[in-house]
């Protein structure tokens, strides 16, 4: 892409000294700045609804929402391991996606020799994930708990 | 360039950045509404101000004027922070993303981009991945069971379709040979890389909707099924910071997309100086409306998927679909 130029320019040892970062990590200075601002934002809303917006709160108001009806049990009393088994596996294949994306920065240096090095490491990679597929790991649709299977004869007559 | 002069034009840059964001949401939302209506055959919103211009300032009085409710079971702190973690992790994120080449002004180059870090596209990655803790603090504070829900199906759709997002991109960095977005963009100067990389942008294009948490991967607040999903017992003005989150996020994710598949800004150059600073500008945001469009266009369109197909989907296709790429990409870099 071309550069433009708006006002007057600059002879070449002027540009030289107003181009030039003034150091490497200067370069992240720009995202703390919008961190903070986005923060100041995001506190700025909260704050502002708090002080204008009206509050009358009740006791019906302030519990749980659960389409009218009364609340019952606790939240956070257990959920299906299911959730656990898929944290668990992406963070083995998140690593993997980590490494290759130095290798994909440097691949056009490291040629043929880094080709073949990342076939086999996906491979290995693959194995992990065939085992897991086949465990069912992936599976979303079978039942949660296996039901105890009846013997075939009580299951084909139906007498039990 | 002195310290106190970039810092100048930083802040300058930042602020600028926020304020095109707030209103480019408030509007991407006015268009998402008008649109969708007009695919349902209804109007939508057109009473406040010529054709509706001016409901995204109605609606965000209205969003501070009602009442902020805390629910007696939540946890406090947590309640409070989720929807801020949200909204600063998405407007952080596009800070590294440029939307335009460079310009002199009273000779100091300007580039269109808060700040150029070469590790842009990794930063980028890093910062939206961490949008999950949002969802899920968000659940699991409300102590609502509709939000707890909803934060589990949230945060294990999210970081199964992060996976693909990922290796999606690999193809591209390795045609590019650089995480530095502008570099990434000058490097397609003569292809735009949706050519060699088609199978990559579709996976990108169908994670980067279910990153988002947008229909057809609305899971997470499928309101058939969990009242409004994680942020159910949310309203006022921490409601509408989730959704200006998600909105945020999607500007995010079109413009990653536009950078690296569809040449970033370039397009056509013609006209005097001063129009040629500004139109790779307009080129980047045609094509960043155009992924905008298709946003609200698919959520006219398709309906939501179940959750078993969700989860197949993403772990059994999309991601031996990205492997086989990377390694066919690389087959062909290869032996080219």
């Amino acid at each position: 892409m071309g550069e433009y130029t708006i006002g007057r320019g600059n002879s070449t040892r002027e540009i030289a000294a107003m181009t030039s970062t003034p150091s490497y990590m200067a370069n992240y200075l720009p995202i703390l700045i919008q961190f903070v601002l986005a923060l100041a934002l995001a506190l700025g809303l909260i704050v502002a609804s708090r002080l204008i917006g009206q509050r009358r709160p009740g006791k019906i108001k302030l519990s749980p929402y659960e389409c009218g009806m009364t609340p019952k049990g606790d939240v956070r009393s257990g959920f299906a391991v299911k959730f656990y088994l898929v944290a668990i596996v992406f963070i083995l294949f998140d690593i993997e996606a980590v490494f290759l994306l130095p290798w994909a920065v440097e691949f056009r240096r490291l040629r043929v020799l880094g080709l073949v090095e990342m076939i086999v490491y996906i491979a290995i990679v693959l194995a992990g994930f065939t085992y897991i597929w086949k465990r069912g790991v992936l599976d979303w649709n079978t039942p949660e708990r296996n039901e105890p299977t009846l013997p075939p004869s009580v299951a084909r007559t139906g007498n039990h | 360039m002195p310290l106190g002069i970039f810092f100048l034009i930083s802040l300058v840059k930042v602020v600028l950045t926020l304020a095109v964001l707030l209103t480019l949401v408030a509007y991407v939302q006015l268009a998402e509404r008008r649109i969708v209506a007009r695919i349902q055959r209804r109007v939508g919103p057109t009473r406040v101000g010529p054709s509706g211009f001016l409901q995204p300032a109605a609606d965000t009085f209205k969003f501070i004027l009602k009442e902020d409710i805390t629910p007696t079971e939540a946890h406090p702190f947590l309640y409070v922070l989720a929807p801020v973690i949200s909204v600063v992790l998405a407007l952080t994120a596009l800070s590294v993303v440029p939307i335009g080449g460079t310009f002199h002004l009273f000779g100091y180059p300007i580039q269109f981009q808060v700040t150029d870090i070469n590790v842009g596209l990794l930063f980028v990655l890093g910062v939206t991945s961490l949008g999950v803790y949002g969802i899920v603090l968000a659940g699991w504070s409300s102590n609502s069971k509709y939000s707890f829900l909803g934060s589990l199906r949230g945060g294990s759709q999210m970081v199964s379709y992060e996976l693909a997002l990922g290796l999606a991109l690999i193809g591209p960095i390795m045609l590019a040979g650089s995480l530095d977005l502008r570099q990434i963009v000058n490097a397609q100067n003569h292809i735009w890389y949706i050519v060699p990389e088609f199978v990559a942008f579709c996976i990108y294009l169908t994670a980067a909707f279910a990153e988002t948490n947008r229909i057809p991967f609305d899971l997470p607040e499928a309101e058939g099924e969990l009242g409004a999903g994680y942020h159910t017992e949310y309203s006022s003005m921490k409601f509408a910071m989730f959704f200006l989150a998600e909105y945020v996020n999607m500007i995010t994710v079109s413009c990653i997309a536009t950078i690296v598949f569809l040449g970033g800004w370039h397009g056509p150059m013609f006209g005097p100086a001063l129009l040629r600073v500004f139109l790779p500008v307009i080129w980047f945001a045609l094509k960043v409306a155009f992924f905008l469009f298709l946003y609200i266009w698919v959520r006219g369109t398709l309906p939501r998927f179940r959750y078993d197909q969700l989860m197949g989907f993403g772990w059994k296709f999309l991601v031996p679909l990205a492997l086989a790429n990377i390694v066919v990409t690389g087959a062909v870099l290869s032996f080219h």
